[in-house]
């Protein structure tokens, strides 16, 4: 399971070669996340309506290697946008991955772009 | 005008310069002080610190400023040399020579550094200002990595080996005694500490006589007999102090045979126009190496300059100490040690856990005289008091050191139970009194400004935490509290929210983010405030279902592999034969493992999250509803069999608890609350286990609440006894509801009673004798809460887009490829996490 880690690294902005059509944006709950597949990932998109911003990411907790952060409340700490694991509360920046409360490593984040009612993930593969 | 001239401008010495120019009375006087360090004085006790930032400006005690301010002429660098008392001058090391009318040696004690042979050499250094500090770091820069020993096992000895251990190096004690700290422990206290002292790294060598220093000009070794050497890159010396007293020698004031200047009870030396304070005077036969007992001596000789006649000094001063920094509590206090004749001793020891406390108590087991603590010394600010004040104690006295510890809860009474005239901050000498009418009269409401204004917890720092339980404390009793904060979202408790959201009728979370909160909330507001909005609404987790913990969110508890398990109510634990065929039947379809909970009904684990709409529209349609084993709420009532069956009964145990578990089922409150219900005083129900529970007795029933099984079991209270079924059950709307307004988020009933200031009797007041006038609020809104129950699985399974929630992808009707189970028994159980 910790090759399943390895699957997952972060797209920066400019390394995006595919923006994958995931779903529409009404199947996103207001300030809440929802997982998509793209290949043999599982990607958590999170729609932060109060930041009026879109955020990806691993949906593998690396605490547990569990599916559930689409699963987790999102909110801030300090202006840092993030998401807190449904299992044990482990928190993470959706801006870097970072975790926020404890020292595992980050997790991999993907660009997000809305065009014509749909969400997009960027890859790079 | 008249002049006084002070010698030494350290602690004390500064402190006399502070309490004289607080006195109205001071402008007629000329103030003049000589000081020999390069500095204005400084906080010596915290002078460890420096080792933290290098800042030496933080550990001034006032800036040159003050000085000019308060019209002190202040000599810094320039020693007095000589005293010349027949004319009443003083000479100086830069050659002036200056009159007085008065003068104050303040002169302090410099380290005892015993004669062995090489003390001289390099690397061999004393613990005293921040020049002795400074030359120790930089030699310690040049051996890093290295051992270094601290000669004297004492307070500040332990102090130091700490800072050397900050310092990179590897820190090893000597000490000529068979203990360590031989004035304040026993040998038993002692050798607990020694034991964790080990534990953190700091090498021990106790009985341990120094011969001499090894090295050629720099110091590498000790040695304490023939072939017993120890081999160190640096040394400390900690090994007492000796008072500065030459300036008295050469005056010939009287000396006490080991040194100091002898002082009288108003700090007169044998010649009447010059006084000595501090760690320079001897009094009672003792120099007292602290800084309260010399606080106390600038007061009187303040007070005798001044001439205020009824000013002495305490004949007995008080050594308590607590060792700070060192990263392990220690204190002692009053007699340490106790002669059998006095008093006996009661001591308990737990080697495991490094902890030793030791409390001496007169024959007749009404007074403290002193004890010992070590490994934990949070009770030592109460002690003291206790100590100090004469208190009566308890009468079983290891309470004090044993006691009913648990959650918060304490074998002592509260601060305030302290007389007005207790000195709570020994350093600066200031009361009780003073610091609740700070906070009382002057309206300071917080730690910071009643240190400013009374400079309480301005000196050691010990006395901290006693002075902030005195202020909330204060602030109670005129009905104010410290804020409690939720978060960094909202500057408000929960119950202030709870007020909030219920008078502006406030409905959405981010409504109430937007007016009273900032930021966008988080994982600790969130589910507290949805707990709110569901506690006066009454509105299920389905309508704002993304500030909901996990749990509610998805109306199921989530397992350890991220599937779900599933609970149905099953009111007081009573079943049909056919609702128990029914949930066999669809436990084995969807392949779920099964268990009886602890809470008298069944468990099905392992949903994947698209299945739990389905499960549950099985369970509805066979007359199952939610058993919100996922909410902070209600979750069961037990029941016993009760009069229905069981030949000992006194009522009907089962339909009271069916009856009151459908009436609370489904309200939400600050932590999850149980009942239980027993149908004689065998109690099978175990209802004293829980928040609420109801015994059925002789003439009624009797009602117990706030219990608690769980990490801190606690059996309820009873609040009212023999009542009829109708009266036990109003008392307990009641009790619910006034728990559910004013308790703090993931509080539950038991810990929120006994924080409930005047605790039962109060709580029976407000319920029963209305003293709030409040009971026909509690009873409406319970009712309306009572009449506003659903089932929030059936609105789930029947509204399309919430159910629309329970998939894993949003894209792909594919499920989580991640989880996979292995058989357990008959059954199966989530694969282990590696
Ligand atoms: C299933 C069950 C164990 C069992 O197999 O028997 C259980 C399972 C859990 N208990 Fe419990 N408790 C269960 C009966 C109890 C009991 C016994 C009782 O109710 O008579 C107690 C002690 C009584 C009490 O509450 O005072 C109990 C005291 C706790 C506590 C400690 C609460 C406290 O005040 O200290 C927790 C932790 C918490 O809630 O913060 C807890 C938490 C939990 C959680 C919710 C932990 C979690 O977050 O996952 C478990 C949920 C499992 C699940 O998915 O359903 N559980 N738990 C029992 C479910 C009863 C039911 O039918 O709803
Ligand atoms: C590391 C350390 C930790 C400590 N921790 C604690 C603690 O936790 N609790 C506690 O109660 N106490 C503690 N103490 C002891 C406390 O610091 C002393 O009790 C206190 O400083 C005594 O004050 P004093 O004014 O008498 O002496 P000092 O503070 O030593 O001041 C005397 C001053 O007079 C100057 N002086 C001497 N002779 C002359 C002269 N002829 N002319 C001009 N100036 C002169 C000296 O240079 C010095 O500056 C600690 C001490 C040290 C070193
Ligand atoms: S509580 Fe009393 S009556 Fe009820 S089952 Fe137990 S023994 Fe029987
Ligand atoms: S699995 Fe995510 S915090 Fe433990």
């Amino acid at each position: 399971m910790i090759a399943s880690l390895n699957l997952y690294e972060t797209v920066p902005a400019e390394d995006v070669k595919i923006w994958f059509k995931a779903a529409a944006i009404s199947k996103f709950p207001k300030n809440g996340g929802a997982c998509i597949k793209y290949k043999d990932k599982q990607v958590a998109i999170f729609n932060f309506t109060r930041k009026n911003a879109w955020y990806a990411c691993q949906n593998l907790c690396p605490h547990k290697m569990e599916m559930v952060l689409s699963r987790g409340m999102i909110g801030d700490e300090n202006l840092e946008p993030k998401v807190a694991c449904p299992l044990h509360k482990n928190n993470f920046s959706l801006k870097t991955g970072k975790h926020l409360n404890g020292d595992l490593e980050a997790i991999a984040t993907y660009p997000v772009k809305i065009e014509d009612g749909f969400v997009y993930v960027g890859f790079s593969e | 005008m008249k002049t006084v001239v002070v010698v030494g401008n350290g602690m004390v010495g500064f402190k006399f310069c502070e309490k004289f120019v607080a006195q109205s009375d001071t402008s007629s006087y000329r103030l003049i002080v000589f000081g020999e360090e390069p500095r204005v004085a400084y906080d010596r006790v915290h002078l460890s610190e420096f080792f933290e930032d290098g800042d030496a400006e933080r550990l001034r005690l006032a800036p040159r400023s003050w000085y000019e301010q308060n019209r002190i002429e202040l000599h810094t660098h320039e020693r007095v040399s000589d005293i010349d008392n027949d004319v009443k001058t003083v000479t100086t090391s830069k050659g002036k020579s200056v009159a007085y009318d008065y003068l104050v040696l303040a002169t302090g004690s410099v380290p005892f550094v015993p004669p062995i042979r090489g003390v001289e050499k390099n690397g061999v250094f004393v613990y005293r200002t921040i020049e002795d500090l400074q030359d120790t770091l930089a030699y310690a820069a040049t051996i890093k990595g290295g051992k270094a020993a601290i000669l004297g096992g004492g307070l500040l000895g332990l102090e130091a080996a700490k800072a050397v251990m900050d310092m990179g190096l590897e820190p090893h004690v000597v000490e000529f005694a068979p203990k360590l700290m031989p004035r304040q422990l026993d040998s038993r206290g002692s050798r607990v500490l020694q034991v964790k002292l080990e534990s953190m790294g700091i090498h021990i060598h106790l009985s341990k006589a120094t011969n001499q220093i090894l090295g050629n000009g720099k110091i590498t070794g000790m040695e304490f007999g023939e072939d017993d050497i120890l081999n160190v890159d640096m040394l400390v010396i900690s090994a007492g102090i000796r008072p500065r007293d030459e300036l008295g020698k050469s005056a010939g004031l009287t000396m006490g045979t080991r040194g100091g200047i002898v002082v009288n009870n108003r700090m007169e030396t044998s010649d009447p126009h010059i006084l000595a304070i501090g760690e320079v005077a001897l009094y009672n036969q003792m120099i007292y190496g602290l800084v309260a007992p010399g606080y106390e001596m600038a007061q009187v000789a303040v007070d005798r300059i001044l001439g205020k006649q009824e000013s002495v000094m305490a004949t007995e001063i008080d050594m308590s100490t607590k060792l700070k920094l060192i990263g392990v509590d220690v204190a002692s206090f009053g007699t340490p040690f106790m002669p059998p004749e006095k008093g006996h001793s009661i001591i308990f020891e737990n080697k495991t856990e490094s902890l030793y406390k030791r409390i001496n108590v007169s024959h007749d087991g009404k007074r403290l005289l002193g004890g010992i603590l070590v490994g934990e010394a949070e009770d030592y600010n109460m002690l003291l008091q206790m100590y100090q004040n004469e208190m009566s104690l308890p009468e079983h006295p290891e309470v004090l050191i044993i006691g009913g510890r648990g959650e918060g809860g304490t074998s002592f009474g509260s601060a305030m139970d302290l007389p007005d005239t207790a000195v709570v901050c020994s350093c600066e000498a200031v009361t009780k009194g003073a610091i609740c009418s700070s906070v009382l009269d002057d309206g300071n409401e917080n730690i910071k400004l009643v240190a400013k204004a009374t400079k309480a917890a301005t000196g050691c720092g010990g006395c901290k935490p006693m002075v902030a339980d005195l202020i909330t404390e204060s602030l109670k009793t005129i009905g104010k509290t410290l804020r409690v904060n939720l978060c960094e979202h909202f500057d408000y408790s929960r119950q202030e929210l709870f007020d909030i959201v219920k008078l502006r009728g406030i409905q959405d979370y981010d409504e109430l983010l937007d007016t009273v909160g900032k930021g966008h909330g988080c994982e600790v507001c969130k589910p507290a405030i949805a707990a709110i909005f569901a506690s006066i609404y009454n509105e299920t987790a389905n309508r704002q279902s993304t500030i909901q913990d996990t749990n509610d969110r998805y109306l199921a508890n989530i397992q350890r592999n991220g599937t779900y398990s599933v609970v149905p109510r099953v009111a007081g634990g009573e079943i049909t034969p056919k609702q128990l065929i029914a949930m066999g039947r669809i436990a084995e379809k969807y392949d779920l493992y099964t268990k009886i909970t602890g809470g008298q009904r069944i468990d099905m684990f392992g949903a994947k999250l698209h299945e739990l709409p389905l499960i549950w529209e099985e369970l509805i349609k066979e007359g199952f509803e939610t058993g919100q084993a996922y909410g902070k709420s209600l979750r069961t009532v037990k029941s016993c069999v009760g009069s229905t069956w069981c030949r000992y009964g006194m009522d009907e145990s089962v339909s009271f608890a069916v009856e009151i578990e459908n009436r609370y089922k489904g309200i939400r409150s600050p932590h999850k609350f149980k009942g239980g219900v027993s149908g004689c005083i065998r109690e099978c129900a175990e209802a004293r286990g829980k928040d609420f529970g109801f015994i059925a007795v002789e003439g009624g029933w009797n009602v117990y609440v706030g219990g608690n099984g769980g990490a801190n079991p606690k059996h309820a209270i009873l609040l009212a006894e023999k009542v009829a079924k109708e009266t036990a059950i109003t008392y307990v709307d009641r009790f619910i509801m006034f728990y559910i307004k004013t308790a703090l988020p993931l509080q539950r009933t038991a810990p929120w009673l006994e924080k409930l200031e005047g605790g039962i009797t109060y709580l029976q007041n407000v319920i029963i004798n209305d003293s709030l006038g409040i009971v026909d609020e509690l009873d409406a809104e319970m009712q309306a809460l009572v009449d506003s129950y659903k089932c929030e699985w059936t609105e789930a399974v029947e509204t399309p887009e919430i159910r629309e929630r329970y998939t894993h992808f949003v894209n792909s009707e594919e499920t989580d490829d991640n989880i996979e189970f292995v058989s357990l028994r008959a059954q199966k159980m989530p694969k282990a996490w590696v």
